[in-house]
C-alpha cells in the first residue's frame, strides 16, 4: 500500500507546525473516550477478517502530551479508485471538520491488527512519512481480538530517532545498519496511553449504566486458550520461516563475499608472481587491470526486512507471553474454585 | 392569529407564534396534548408507543455530546445528521456528524450543503449507512425543529428525531426519541404531531469493553485513567466478580434471618448458578489442569527460546 501522501500532510499541518521544534518527543497519549468508541465503531462494522482498517487521528500537542480529540477512518484501499481520491477524502473531511470547530489538526493514524502483526514495510513507510512531516505523530494499533478476550488493546507507538536517521538515509545495508547500531528493539518505542473524559461523556456514562443492562463482562475470565494460541503459534512459525529463509540469503552473500575476496587475494599473488617473473626475463610488466572489474561485488541484501521480521517475531513473542500468563492466572483460579467443591 | 398555547401535566411546551399548520409537540411519554388553531385542546393519557424501536449506540452519544461542548459562540443548541440502518420493526443509529445551522426568534438556517457533503465522505467508508434523522441537543421540541423534520424528510422517508437534553435541564440527560405523524382535519388543518420511540442502548461485543473502560473514568477525579495490561485485568476482572458473589450472598443472609421474604425466580437463578461449578472427579481435574499448564508453559518456552535466537542473531549480524 502507497505510503499516505506526504505533500498533503505537509501542507496541511503548515499550521500545525507549532510543535515541530519541540526538542522532546511525546511522553503521554491523552485519548478522548469517543476516539475510542469510534475506532472500536469503525473495526466492527468494515474490518471483518483480517483486513486491516485505518484512520486519521485528529488533535493537538500540549507541553510533552498529545491529545487525541477526534478521528476519522479511511475508506478501503480498492483497487480501481486512485490514490488522488484518498487524498481529496481527507482534504474535504478536514474542512468540513473545521466548520463544526472539531480539531483539524493530523496528529497520527490508527490501524487495527490480527493477532499482532503490524511490524511491516508498509507501517514503518506510513510512519515514517508522518513522523517526518509532524513530530510527534504516533501510530495508534487497536487489536480487535484481544480486545473482544475482554480488555481493550490500544497502543501507541512512534518510530525511534535512530530508525528516522536510517529511514532519511534510505541505507539499508549492513554495513549501514552496523553504523548505527540498531537492533529490532530500537525500532518502535511505545507510548503510554491515558483516557480522558470530560464531564459531561461522564454523565453520558451514568446514563448508560443507568439505563443498560448487566453487561456480560466475563470474557476475560474464559478459560479456552487453545484456539487462541494455535492462530498465534501458526503466524510466529510463518514468520521465522521467513527470517531462517532471510538468514541463509545473508549467509549465503557473506560466504559469496569471503570467496571473492580470496578470489581476488589469489589474482593478485598471481598476477605479483608473474610480474616478477616477467621482470626476471626483462619484459615489461602487465598492466594493472582493475580489480573490481573483474569481480563485481555481490549485492549486499537489504537487512531492513530483516529487522521488520524480527521486530515483528519479538512482537509476536510478548502476546503470546502476555497471554499464557494471564490464562495460567485463571487455570490456577479454576483449580481453587475445583478444590473447595 | 390565536395563539396557541399546550400545556402538560408536569412540564410546559409553550409554542410562540402560530404558524398556519398548526404544530403540535409530545411532552411526556405519557401525556400527549394536542391543540389547533380552534383552540380546542385534547389530551390523550398514558399513550402506548408505536413505531419502531430506537437502537443507539453510545458512539452516537458520546459524539453529540463532543459536538455540544464545541459549539459556536451563542449558539444554545447543536443540531446534525444521524446515520444508521433500518430494519423492519427497528431503527439501529450508529453514527452522526454536527451540521452546522444559525438559529434566532424567528428564522432558522441550516446548511444543507454542508450536509449532503459530509454523508457523501461518510458513505465512502461504511457503504450501509443511510440517513435516518437527525439530532438536536436541549429539552423542548420547538417550532424550529418542525422546519428542520421537514428538511431531513427530503432526505430520508419517515426520518426521527433525537434529542439528547445536555443542558442537564432535569438533573439527567434524557434522551428521546421521536418520529412525526401527519394529523388533524383532512382538507382543513393540518400538523404535524411528534410520537415518542422506545429507545435503546445496543452495543457490539468490543464496544461494551470500551465502555466499560471509560466508565472506569468516572472514579478518578483527574478523568483519567490508564489501561492496564497483564495479569492485573485478570485480577479486576476476579475482584468484580467477587463483588457480585459479596452481594448475592449479602441477600441469602438476609431472606435466611428472614429480612428479607425469598423470590422464587432468584432462588432458581442461585441453583443454577451453584450447579455451574461442573462436579468432575479429582484425578481426571488434576490430568486436565496439567496438560493445560503444560500446554501453556510449552508455549512461553518456545517464545522465550525464539527472542533469545533473534537477539543472538542480530549480535552475530552486526559483528
Amino acid at each position: 500500500m502507497a505510503s499516505r501522501k506526504e505533500s498533503t500532510s505537509v501542507s496541511s499541518t503548515a499550521m500545525a507546525s507549532t510543535g515541530g521544534t519541540l526538542d522532546s518527543p511525546v511522553k503521554q497519549i491523552q485519548i478522548e473516550g469517543l476516539v475510542v468508541l469510534k475506532i472500536i465503531k469503525h473495526y466492527q462494522e468494515e474490518g471483518q477478517g483480517s483486513e486491516v482498517v485505518q484512520g486519521v487521528l485528529l488533535g493537538l500537542v500540549v507541553d510533552d502530551r498529545l491529545e487525541i480529540t477526534n478521528c476519522f477512518p479511511f475508506p478501503q484501499h480498492t483497487e480501481d479508485d486512485a490514490d488522488f481520491d484518498e487524498v481529496q477524502y481527507q482534504m474535504e473531511m478536514m474542512r468540513s471538520l473545521r466548520h463544526v470547530n472539531i480539531d483539524h489538526l493530523h496528529v497520527g493514524w490508527y490501524q487495527s491488527t490480527y493477532y499482532g502483526s503490524f511490524v511491516s514495510r508498509a507501517l514503518l513507510d506510513s510512519q515514517f512519512s508522518y513522523q517526518h512531516a509532524i513530530e510527534e505523530s504516533v501510530v495508534l494499533i487497536y487489536d480487535p481480538i484481544k480486545t473482544a478476550q475482554g480488555s481493550l488493546s490500544l497502543k501507541a507507538y512512534r518510530l525511534t530517532p535512530k530508525l528516522m536517521e536510517i529511514c532519511k538515509e534510505k541505507d539499508f545495508t549492513p554495513e549501514g545498519l552496523k553504523k548505527a547500531n540498531i537492533g529490532f528493539e530500537q525500532m518502535f518505542e511505545e507510548v503510554p496511553i491515558v483516557i480522558k473524559n470530560s464531564h459531561l461523556i461522564n454523565v453520558l456514562m451514568w446514563e448508560l449504566e443507568d439505563k443498560s443492562t448487566v453487561a456480560d463482562k466475563h470474557e476475560l475470565l474464559n478459560l479456552s486458550s487453545s484456539n487462541h494460541l494455535e492462530k498465534s503459534l501458526q503466524l510466529l512459525m510463518d514468520r521465522v520461516d521467513d527470517m531462517s529463509q532471510d538468514i541463509v540469503k545473508y549467509n549465503t552473500y557473506s560466504r559469496n563475499l569471503s570467496k571473492q575476496q580470496q578470489q581476488k587475494h589469489q589474482y593478485l599473488q598471481r598476477r605479483q608472481q608473474e610480474n616478477a617473473q616477467r621482470q626476471s626475463r626483462g619484459e615489461p610488466p602487465l598492466p594493472e587491470e582493475d580489480i573490481s572489474k573483474l569481480f563485481k561485488p555481490p549485492q549486499p541484501p537489504p537487512r531492513m526486512d530483516t529487522l521488520l521480521i524480527a521486530g515483528q517475531i519479538n512482537n509476536y513473542c510478548q502476546n503470546v507471553k502476555e497471554f499464557t500468563s494471564q490464562n495460567l492466572g485463571k487455570l490456577f483460579m479454576a483449580e481453587a474454585l475445583q478444590g473447595h467443591n | 392569529m390565536e395563539s396557541v398555547r399546550c400545556g402538560a401535566v408536569e412540564d410546559a411546551v409553550i409554542s410562540p407564534a402560530p404558524i398556519k399548520p398548526a404544530c403540535l409537540f409530545a411532552c411526556l411519554p405519557q401525556t400527549l396534548l394536542i391543540s389547533t388553531t380552534e383552540g380546542t385542546v385534547l389530551s390523550l393519557l398514558s399513550m402506548s408507543v408505536f413505531g419502531p424501536v430506537v437502537k443507539i449506540h453510545p458512539v452516537v452519544l458520546a459524539s453529540i455530546c463532543d459536538s455540544y461542548e464545541r459549539r459556536n459562540e451563542g449558539a444554545s443548541r447543536v443540531i446534525g445528521t444521524l446515520l444508521g440502518t433500518i430494519d423492519k420493526h427497528s431503527i439501529e443509529v450508529t453514527n452522526c456528524f454536527s451540521v452546522p445551522h444559525n438559529e434566532s426568534e424567528d428564522e432558522v438556517a441550516v446548511d444543507m450543503e454542508f450536509a449532503k457533503n459530509m454523508y457523501e465522505l461518510h458513505k465512502r467508508v461504511s457503504p450501509t449507512e443511510v440517513i435516518i434523522g437527525w439530532y438536536a441537543t436541549g429539552f423542548d421540541i420547538t417550532e424550529h425543529s418542525v422546519l428542520i423534520h421537514e428538511y431531513y424528510s427530503r432526505e430520508a422517508s419517515n426520518p426521527i428525531h433525537l434529542t439528547v437534553d445536555t443542558a442537564l435541564q432535569s438533573g439527567k440527560m434524557n434522551i428521546r426519541a421521536y418520529v412525526s405523524a401527519q394529523m388533524g382535519v383532512p382538507g382543513k388543518t393540518v400538523g404535524v404531531m411528534f410520537t415518542p420511540l422506545t429507545v435503546k442502548y445496543v452495543y457490539y461485543d468490543t464496544e461494551r469493553i470500551g465502555v466499560d473502560l471509560l466508565q472506569r473514568t468516572r472514579l478518578t477525579p483527574s478523568r483519567t485513567n490508564g489501561l492496564t495490561s497483564d495479569l492485573s485485568q485478570v485480577g479486576g476482572a476476579a475482584a468484580r466478580v467477587q463483588d457480585m458473589l459479596t452481594t448475592v450472598l449479602a441477600y441469602i443472609e438476609d431472606v435466611l434471618s428472614g429480612k428479607v421474604t425469598a423470590d422464587n425466580s432468584v432462588g432458581r437463578f442461585l441453583m443454577d448458578l451453584v450447579n455451574k461449578v461442573p462436579t468432575i472427579s479429582p484425578e481426571d481435574f488434576e490430568n486436565m489442569l496439567n496438560s493445560n499448564i503444560n500446554d501453556l508453559l510449552m508455549v512461553t518456552y518456545l517464545s522465550n527460546l525464539t527472542q533469545a535466537q533473534i537477539a543472538l542473531n542480530e549480535k552475530l549480524v552486526l559483528l
